[in-house]
């Protein structure tokens, strides 16, 4: 019975047991049923966003940066394209190994290296370095064709910027170098971090640096797939840069080219104005430097020797150095006694060669003195005697009061960054100066010295253009101003920088003409007279010499003073003498007296601006011939990475041609 | 013998006479899947697969066509073979991948676990044949001994995988055979209890320097990592995290065939072989996912059926075995790519991209067939 039963009684247990297996498996499927609808239907959202994160990366496409040219569309600074390879720190495990290597592809400097250890210090882990740029066509192909060696090294297409003039006008149209940290911190507050995503250079210095949100451009979006080894595989979208706009200068650069020659290899300065704009025609400072060694990124050595040099040339003598104006401020104080009342023209005073103050007697240049002086003859001779005594008679308030206006001690707003503010010294200034009691005082002897001039007198060379301009222009002071156009990069407008009167200063014409003759006669008969001779126009000026070393009443003797304590030289001058074109003023630094280096460099400027410059068209020719270099090959891949399978990026041809 | 003359119609029908029409029909709509999913996730690879298929096919149709008893017959030979060349691996195996799996016998190369996945349900199978009527618990101790011996040999090549499918494939006889459920019980609440308290004290055992005694490092760390997949993203966690993203951001219906971003883009690790169905999920959706479940089932509801109405105890324990089997390759593999289960290297069964595995799954089919030919046989004699 059992022998029979127990097969049967087995079966009926398996197929009990089948019945539990199979309500477990069901339970099972269930369970990754419901895991599916939990990650597929409740979840899914989450994981869409995560799948759309792993896939999508949005590149930035940086814009191309604006070109600058001059008055005459010479061009001043612009972009070309170059290969660059390029590391970046955090894909690559070894970097100096990855170098290695790469050196065997292409060649690797040891500057280059020195530079890349440079830049990859300043910058951050995620972001490419470059090791080389400029790379042939030849070292692309290698390059790339090793591609699968190297993660993290890539090829990219940059635009770099080119300042073909070189050093000639370096100081005023600056130039770029790497965002560092200060930059990005700036960005930041600004708000512009987005605009900046991708872009790795910024206006440091000059234009560059003031005109940076024109010449940024706004930064457009690539939407594109990438694959799991983080390479872009194919376009979704993309919104285009907008490039920056252009900048159209007031400023000549031939103009500014025959100025900074003549300065020679000497120290000095230049602003040329046009007074009736406030447009800035010429702004040298010298020594000057290379702008393109910036671009890249400048070597140690080269930064050190611009950095350390006793010359200073990385200095923009123009707007930020304040000297004393000299004798060249004798013009504007003579024009405060007449509008005060305390002189007029024709009024002569006896000069004996010096000027007693209490118990101090202030010297003139000429011992024994020029005789009677009247206002005339105190410009086209220069005597000091006579400011002496105008200065001691108007007292400092009142010459404080009347400079002002002219923009003597206070920025002039121009469009460079970096303008110091100069001193036009007061009572109220020395007490806002100097900590100690004894030394805020003002001392009446303190008045005569600024008479003349000297003292605490500290002007930049562009404010002492401007107040010339400004006196030459019956009073109407501009703000002045190097960009003269803005064009529009989208809609090629051309946007004027309006000429941006500052003040009014009333002043009767008749003194404005008497001080303005006497700065005529200056180049006929007076101290300009050497520089100015055989002029074929008409011309106004002023010498003037700034003591850099107080001889304490000992008498100036140029060859006993060290070259670096001579005086500075200064010469201002205007012209056409009816209608003028152009104000400037020169200063040299330690040129000794005014006539002998200063005025010689306003006469060839004069001389290039008024004569040269209405045969001088052959320039606009260059531009159009610099414009068309300039331009080509400018596709405006702006840095993305080259990926070959993608068409390449038709983005700025039509926005840059033009 | 003298009235035999050529009669194509007789001679398809003789060849089809082991082929069960409805196991037929689900594996045919699996290696559809399988063929559609292969072009999205490794098109080239397609043509490998589909040679794969003709072979397993083959080997499915000869198991078919033999008699439950004479495969019954080879389960003692092909059982003693495998434990031998599992301990010739361990000898003079091969390494590869970190793991000793293969056996260089000159012709090619074998993977001798393979064969226990077969060997040891039949093995098991016949043993409790010989006891049928009479089993008593010292059968089960003897059955445990059988099992313990390969699949140890196969934990220390080590490939936690498929020793898990040998066991499995063991247990589920010893199961059908009857041990008692006074024991199942206490084992199956022990497991859950055991892995309730590595789920719960995750973060403390899964510290480095924690030591699991039993499980090798890289077995434990692909608990931990399945225990939290961000511990490792770059790693092992890489490929839970990317596979559950793939399968979520599928959706209901998925993005289209060839449409995947996460297979296509390659975030997706290993999408032939064992996280195919990841390809699947994203592409098709809960739709595709949750019909190829369906599939599934009915593939296990035939099998049972086939093991419930099965003439012998051995064929009766051998296709419920089998079925058995089916389901765990699914339910793991699915489990795993869901992020459910840890990570051990079983592919999704008929679907993944492998010669080995199919050929094995399509033998247990071709077991079915025999075991459903030899019941049809048995009530029409």
């Amino acid at each position: 019975m059992t022998e029979l039963r127990a097969p049967a009684q087995e079966l009926a247990r398996f197929r009990l047991r089948v019945v539990v297996a199979a309500l477990f498996v069901c339970v099972c499927l269930g369970l990754l049923a419901a895991r599916f609808y939990y990650l597929q239907v409740v979840r899914h959202d989450y994981y869409l966003t995560r799948a759309e994160d792993n896939r999508i990366a949005l590149l930035p496409t940086v814009p191309n940066r604006g070109t600058i040219v001059d008055r005459n569309g010479v061009v001043l600074a612009r972009n070309y394209a170059t290969y660059t390879l390029e590391i970046t720190p955090s894909q690559v495990g070894d970097v100096e190994a990855t170098l290695d290597e790469l050196a065997m592809l292409v060649a690797i400097e040891p500057r280059d290296r020195r530079r890349f250890a440079k830049l990859l210090e300043e910058s951050r882990n995620f972001e490419s370095v470059p090791v080389r740029s400029r790379l042939s066509d030849e070292e692309v192909a290698r390059i790339t064709a090793h591609r699968y060696r190297f993660p993290g090294v890539e090829v990219k297409a940059r635009l770099l910027r080119d300042y073909p003039q070189g050093a000639v006008g370096s100081h005023v149209v600056g130039y770029i170098g790497r965002i560092n940290q200060r930059d990005v911190e700036r960005i930041e507050e600004a708000g512009n971090a987005a605009n900046y995503r991708g872009t790795q250079h910024i206006g440091k210095a000059g234009l560059e640096q003031f005109y940076e949100h024109e010449l940024h451009g706004t930064t457009g979006v690539e939407q594109v797939e990438v694959n799991a080894g983080g390479r872009a595989v194919r376009a979704l979208s993309r919104t285009p840069p907008a490039p920056g706009n252009d900048l159209e200068l007031t400023l000549d650069i031939e103009l500014q080219r025959i100025a900074e020659n003549a300065f020679g290899d000497r120290r000095g300065a230049l602003v040329a104005i046009e007074p009736a704009t406030g447009g800035v025609l010429a702004l040298v400072s010298t020594p000057t430097f290379d702008p393109n060694l910036f671009v890249d990124g400048i070597s140690t050595q080269d930064w050190k020797a611009l950095n350390e040099s006793p010359d200073h040339p990385l200095l923009n003598r123009a707007i930020y150095s304040a000297y004393p104006p000299g004798s060249t401020f004798k013009p504007f104080m003579a024009l405060a006694g007449l509008e005060t009342g305390k002189r007029t023209a024709k009024q002569a005073i006896s000069d004996l060669g010096y000027f007693n103050l209490g118990n101090h007697r202030f010297m003139d240049d000429k011992i024994g003195g020029h005789g009677m002086v009247d206002l005339h003859k105190s410009i086209v001779v220069s005597c000091n005697t006579y400011y002496y005594q105008l200065a001691h008679e108007l007292g400092i308030d009142n010459i404080a009061n009347f400079m002002a206006p002219f923009g003597f001690g206070s920025r002039t707003g121009i469009d460079l960054p970096g303008e110091a503010t100069g001193v036009l010294p007061s009572p109220e200034w020395k007490r806002q100066r100097f900590r100690r009691p004894e030394q805020q005082q003002w001392f009446p002897g303190e008045t005569i010295s600024v008479g003349i001039g000297q003292g605490y007198n500290a002007y930049t060379p562009l404010q002492l253009a401007n107040a010339l301009a400004a006196l030459v222009n019956d009073g109407k002071l501009y703000r002045p101003h190097i960009v003269r156009h803005v064009i529009d990069s989208r809609s090629g407008e051309r946007r004027v920088v309006e000429p941006e009167p500052l003040r009014e200063i009333p002043l009767r014409p008749a003194n404005v003409k008497a001080v303005l003759d006497g700065m005529v006669d200056v180049n006929i008969s007076g101290t300009g007279r050497r520089a100015f001779q055989g002029a074929e126009y008409t011309s106004g000026g002023k010498t003037g010499t700034a003591q850099v070393f107080s001889l304490r009443g000992q008498r100036y003797v140029e060859g006993k003073v060290r070259e670096r304590l001579r005086d500075h030289s200064w010469f201002v001058a205007y012209a056409p003498a009816e209608a003028p074109k152009i104000a400037l003023a020169v200063l040299v630094e330690n040129g000794g007296f005014g006539a002998q280096s200063a005025a010689p460099i306003a006469r060839q400027v004069m001389d290039y601006y008024l004569l040269h410059q209405r045969a001088g068209q052959p320039a606009a020719e260059d531009v159009e011939a610099d414009e068309s270099l300039g331009e080509e090959g400018v596709n405006g891949a702006g840095g993305g990475p080259l990926v070959p399978a993608l068409p390449p990026v038709p983005a700025g041809a039509p926005e840059t041609a033009r | 013998m003298s009235g035999w003359r050529f009669n194509p119609i007789a001679l398809v029908r003789a060849f089809l006479r082991p082929i069960d029409p409805m196991l037929t029909l689900l594996l045919g709509v699996l290696l559809g899947y399988a063929w559609v999913l292969m072009q999205s996730a490794s098109p080239e690879r397609l043509d490998n697969q589909l040679a794969h298929f003709g072979v397993a096919l083959g080997a499915m149709w000869v198991v078919a066509w033999l008699t439950p008893t004479r495969l019954l017959s080879l389960a003692l030979p092909l059982y003693a073979a495998g434990v031998v060349l599992l301990i010739g691996v361990e000898l003079f195996g091969e390494v590869s991948k970190g793991a000793q799996r293969w056996l260089d016998i000159g012709v090619t190369r074998i993977q001798p676990s393979e064969i226990m996945k077969i060997a040891m349900p039949l093995m098991l199978a016949w043993y409790f044949q010989q006891r049928e009527g009479q089993t008593r618990f010292v059968d089960f101790i003897v059955a445990g001994l059988l099992l313990v011996v390969p699949v140890g040999l196969i934990v220390i090549q080590p490939d936690l995988g498929t020793s898990l499918l040998v066991a499995a494939s063991g247990l589920y006889v010893i199961y059908f055979a009857g041990l008692s459920w006074k024991l199942i019980v206490p084992l199956v609440l022990a497991a859950v209890i055991g892995i309730g308290s590595i789920v719960a004290f995750g973060d403390t055992l899964c510290q480095p320097d924690v030591d699991w005694q039993v499980l090798r490092e890289y077995q434990k760390q692909r608990v931990c990592t399945l225990l939290d997949p961000t511990r490792d993203p770059l790693g092992k966690g890489f490929h839970i995290i990317q596979s559950t993203i793939a399968i979520g951001s599928g959706g209901l219906s998925g993005k289209g065939w060839m449409e995947g971003t996460q297979t296509h883009l390659a975030f997706l690790p290993e999408r032939h072989t064992d996280f195919i169905f990841a390809v699947l999920a994203e592409e098709f959706g809960l739709v595709g996912a949750v019909v190829l479940l369906a599939v599934y089932l009915l593939l296990l509801i035939r099998g049972f059926t086939i093991a419930a109405f099965a003439p012998t105890h051995a064929s009766r324990l051998l296709a419920g075995a089998v079925t058995m089997i089916f389901f765990t390759y699914a339910f793991v593999n699915m489990g795993m790519v869901s992020g459910i289960l840890p990570v051990v290297g079983v592919p999704l069964p008929f679907v993944s991209y492998g010669g080995t595995a199919l050929v094995t799954l399509c033998l247990g089919i071709g077991i079915l067939m025999s075991i459903q030919r030899s019941r049809l046989v048995a009530r029409s004699s």
